[in-house]
């Protein structure tokens, strides 16, 4: 062993070290190839991964949102309008801690625990960056406590965001609707439909009536700022900006005054009108009583508001003229005669002599008519005129069931009236093969003899009762009813008006329709069933009066109205247009459990004409004639009219 | 007369390290006012580090090699009396107590010690045979674990690990035994598990987030997310200068120190970074070349030191910026905004100039 004082070995220390840092230098050159190739795989390989990473951060589309369009009456009348309220905003990105701030927050603005829920809901859907409402609807004193404190909350702040609103309250919110929050299926059908994108910033979508049907029209074209950002999501600087396109406006055919007048009308009853004009299908009122008010959804609505409408027994939220299905009793009437002339069944001056009742050939039972003690000698213009149920039963039998359906079918019977609203049922017009479909029975004669005065399985909606009256009033054109008379375009104020869409058309004789009018107006007129609803009218009117029973009365049993509980009592039921011989205006009004039509439906669409055809206003609001227990006497069967 | 004095100035000065150094300072420059946001501010402020540097640098190019040699083990002395002052009472800033104040300046004794532990360590091994032996080697291991000690407790690991490799390298190039550090190795991965228990929480949670950064995406593994965003997307020939969307919109940290060399990938590419790898190779080249012909076993051991830290310093900073080491504090050489690291490394380069221009001086 070498001790310390040895002379170093130079040559040996040199090439020890010459190995070392030759050993050295190839791990720097490994070292370097690994650091080369780790450049190649990032940039090279997976450029466009990182490409796209790097690009979705730093460029962030912030959705302008579209002011929605407004809803007018024909007259311009606002009914659904936007308009500023002031919202208190979070934006979680630059915050801390959001549940702290809040806390803190609702020192000086309440925040209940809806509040909180939804703000939760909303933060899930949003973009850290984005600003998302923590309360809405501040009120004056709300904002200024804030306003004051602001500079302990930074990251919170006052936006005002534009709300949907409908001025005129609770008139006419069945056909209007309305809109609210977005929900997932809302969502879910927008990405189906492709709109989402047009969605982005929106939270809210219509839900009923025009507001839905009408969504792509009223919502307009989102807006985009191409936004740069930062780590922070704060923008940087607006890379491209594209303006939102204003949603367009409706018009509408309806009269809100005659709405209103008509709402009024029904005062505290239940049911239905629609009130159209013949000649263009334009809807001039749509009345579906009661009624409530639609702002209480905008925002969503509150537990309780949501229980009272939805629990309560006169069913508010129900779309009446829309989905409401009522046997059309004696309304059904002019269309059998109408069958019965066209098919020459019932040529004049054919009449029968009226007993009170029919007995079907072969038959024991007794169809008995309203009338127990009969009406006399009828032709076809009387039996409209006075409602004879024997006429019809026997003409129903003679035309069979199968011409009779075919035929009131080009009246819209039976199917969808096509309205521009969503969620329209279409009632029923029963046949053999419908019948042996549904209960796999076969067809008795006698059910046809019903279906002759409007009852049996017969189920129309009101809307196509009116649809069917201005087919009638139409000789024969069956139209689209719509609400919606012309589009408006936002930006421009160009009108696009809606087309006139006929569904159906059916030849009818002169002679025939003259008969059959000539019934109808007699209906008004002293002798007809409403006469007294008809009284001093300066123009003339063609109508129809009806009733539909609500409980089955046993054979012999005695109607007794008022022994009966009022929701148990018939439908009243009435149908009308007017002038006659030109008509403007046709009418389908249904009172539920109103019992007789001339004396509590025909008042309400003798009002609506009045206004209509004279502007005349009505001196106090509600009719709410007490329903008359028709002649207490009377055994009827089916019905009273 | 002119002429004389830059004769005099630059006698003592490696021409090829110097352009070298010189040019990839430039760089460093270009690559700080883009990450700074065009802060002229901070480059005006780069500028007097490198001021300063250049001082240092010249002052180290003329001392001689003895002379160093001289100073090794007070320095060493000095070192560890103030890291010693550091852990009793030593300022803590930022979690860690790192500084040490002297009324008038603070000061952070382990910046001292990056120099002070390989000069020692060449020291001490210039003066034992050429073939050391395993005590020499057992003491030479002692005398640079007290300070890694000191400065991993305080904590930085990043400087600790380095000073740790300036260490390692003279050993390595004094004749450490190939079975020992072989042995150490296998010692080393075996003893994992017990240095992993001896770590923060804060460095554990690193080295967790290197293997996976999507762990803690908006976290610690946010760095490591971003850079490597910033790096892949730079592609083939860059976004181009001053539109790094990553560095511009602040996406990434840290990018006027650490994490520079994201700014610099992003915006020049993958030709950009083969580049600076070439120009970093060419500075380790040099300094290799340097060290090997060295005259004295003190000189060679230190210049081979200083070369192999400064890679290592490349190495480990490009390696976390890239994600494929753990995210440790160490700032990349002439590039990172900063004046003391800066200052040391160009006093390491002026002491391997000086090793390269006193060899004629120097009497074997």
């Amino acid at each position: 062993m070498r001790s310390r004082s040895e002379l170093k070995n130079y040559q040996l220390e040199n090439y020890h070290f010459r190995i070392r840092l030759i050993v050295a230098m190839v791990v720097v050159v490994i070292c370097f190839g690994i650091l080369a190739s780790r450049f190649f795989f990032l940039q090279f390989n997976r450029y466009d991964y990182y490409q796209t990473l790097a690009e979705n951060n730093r460029i962030s589309l912030v959705p302008i949102v579209p002011n929605r369009g407004l809803i007018l009456d024909r007259n311009g009348v606002i009914l659904a309008n936007n308009f500023f309220v002031y919202t208190l905003e979070i934006t979680p990105s630059k915050i801390k801690d959001v549940e702290a701030t809040i806390n803190e927050l609702s020192r000086f603005v309440e925040v209940s625990t809806a509040d909180r829920k939804q703000f939760k809901k909303l933060r899930q859907q949003s973009h850290n960056f984005e600003s998302v409402p923590i309360r809405t609807h501040l009120n004056e004193v709300e904002a200024a406590k804030f306003a004051v404190n602001r500079y302990r909350f930074p990251g919170v702040e006052i936006k005002s965001r534009l709300f949907r609103h409908y001025p005129q309250g609770k008139l006419g919110s069945h056909f209007l609707g309305y809109i609210g929050r977005m929900n997932d299926k809302d969502l879910e059908s927008l990405s189906t439909s492709g709109d989402l994108s047009n969605y982005k910033g929106s939270d809210h979508i219509g839900k009923t009536g025009l507001e839905q049907s009408y969504e792509k029209s009223l919502h307009g074209t989102t807006g985009f700022q191409q936004v740069e950002i930062d780590a922070d999501g704060h923008a940087v600087r607006v890379l491209s900006s594209t303006a939102p396109i204003p949603g367009n406006n409706l018009v509408l055919a309806v009269d809100s005054k005659l709405q209103s007048i008509t709402e009024e009308a029904f005062g505290d009853h239940r049911g239905a009108l629609v009130a159209i004009n013949p000649k263009n299908g334009e809807v001039l009122a749509y009345v579906s009583m009661p009624t409530f008010d639609p702002n209480l959804f905008v925002d969503g609505i509150d537990s309780d508001s949501w229980k009272e409408l939805n629990e309560s027994l006169d069913k508010p939220l129900i779309n009446r003229p829309l989905r409401g299905l009522y046997p059309p009793g004696s309304t059904f009437k002019p269309f059998v005669a109408m069958a019965g002339l066209e098919n020459g069944k019932r040529e004049p001056p054919f009449s029968i002599s009226d007993p009170g009742f029919y007995i079907l050939p072969g038959s024991p039972h007794r169809y008995r008519d309203w009338k127990p003690t009969g009406h006399g000698m009828v032709d076809i213009q009387r039996a409209i005129t006075v409602s004879c149920d024997t006429f019809f039963y026997g003409l129903a039998l003679d035309l069979g069931i199968d011409r009779l359906t075919s035929f009131v079918r080009h009246f819209g019977f039976g199917k969808k009236t096509g309205i521009d609203i969503d969620g329209e049922i279409s009632g029923l017009l029963p046949t053999p093969e419908w019948k042996y479909r549904r209960w796999k029975q076969r067809w008795f004669p006698g059910e046809t003899i019903i279906v002759g005065i409007g009852q049996g399985y017969t189920l129309v909606t009101p809307l196509q009762l009116a649809q069917a009256t201005v087919a009638l009033a139409n000789n024969g054109t069956a139209i689209q009813p719509r609400l919606v008379s012309s589009i408006q375009d936002n930006l421009t104020g160009i009108s696009h008006p809606q087309p006139v869409v006929d569904v159906d058309k059916i030849e009818l004789q002169q002679k025939n329709i003259d008969i059959v009018r000539a019934g109808m107006v007699g209906v008004m007129l002293p002798g007809g069933t409403a006469a007294s609803a008809g009284a001093n009218s300066p123009y003339s009117i063609a109508a129809k009066t009806g009733s539909a029973q609500v409980v089955g009365i046993k054979q012999n049993e005695k109607y007794n109205a008022s022994a009966i509980s009022e929701r148990h009592r018939d439908h009243a039921l009435f149908i009308a247009y007017a002038p006659a011989d030109d008509p403007t205006i046709a009418i389908a009004v249904i009172v539920e459990n109103g019992g007789h039509g001339g004396s509590v439906a025909a008042p309400i669409a003798r009002r609506v004409m009045d206004y209509y055809l004279l502007g005349k206003v009505p001196e106090k609001a509600p009719v709410a004639e007490e329903v008359k227990p028709v002649d207490a006497a009377a055994p009827t069967e089916d019905i009273h009219d | 007369m002119i002429r004389q004095l830059s004769k005099y100035l630059t006698r003592h000065i490696d021409s090829f390290l110097m352009g070298c150094l010189f040019f990839t300072l430039l760089v460093g420059l270009f690559v700080l006012y883009s990450a700074s946001a065009q802060s002229m501010d901070r480059i005006i402020a780069q500028l007097f580090n490198i001021v300063a540097a250049f001082g240092a640098l010249w002052l180290a190019s003329n001392i001689p090699p003895q002379q160093m040699e001289r100073v090794a083990l007070p320095l060493y002395a000095v070192g560890m009396l103030m890291l010693i002052g550091v852990a009793l009472f030593g300022e803590v800033s930022h979690g860690a107590r790192r500084w040490l104040h002297l009324g008038f300046m603070r000061i952070q004794p382990s910046e001292l010690m990056r120099i002070a532990v390989p000069l020692l360590l060449a020291w001490y091994f210039s003066r034992r045979e050429a073939t050391p032996q395993l005590r020499d080697h057992a003491i030479g291991a002692i005398l640079l674990a007290i300070p890694v000690l000191f400065i991993m407790k305080q904590p930085d690991l990043g400087t600790s690990l380095l000073i740790a490799a300036s260490g390692f390298y003279v050993l390595f190039l004094a004749g450490l035994n190939w079975r020992l550090i072989l042995g150490a190795v296998v010692l080393g991965g075996a003893s994992t598990p017990i240095l992993w228990s001896l770590m923060h929480d804060y460095q554990k949670k690193r080295i967790e987030i290197l293997f996976d950064p999507y762990q803690d995406p908006l976290g610690s593994g946010y760095h490591t997310i971003q850079a490597t965003i910033a790096l892949g997307s730079g592609g083939i020939a860059g976004k181009g200068w001053l539109h790094g969307t990553q560095s511009q919109l602040d996406f990434l940290p840290e990018r006027t120190t650490d994490f520079i060399f994201a700014v610099f990938g992003e915006e020049f590419g993958l030709l950009g970074n083969l580049l600076l790898l070439l120009l970093f190779g060419l500075i380790i080249g040099r300094g290799l070349y340097i060290a090997l012909h060295a005259q004295s076993t003190f000189s060679r051991l230190l210049a081979g030191s200083i070369t192999l830290t400064f890679f290592t310093y490349i190495f480990v900073n490009i390696g976390m910026v890239s994600g494929i080491l753990p995210v440790v504090g160490v700032p990349l050489p002439l590039i990172s905004y900063g004046g003391t690291s800066l200052v040391m490394l160009m006093l390491g380069f002026g002491i391997l100039m000086s090793i390269h221009t006193h060899k004629t001086l120097v009497a074997s």
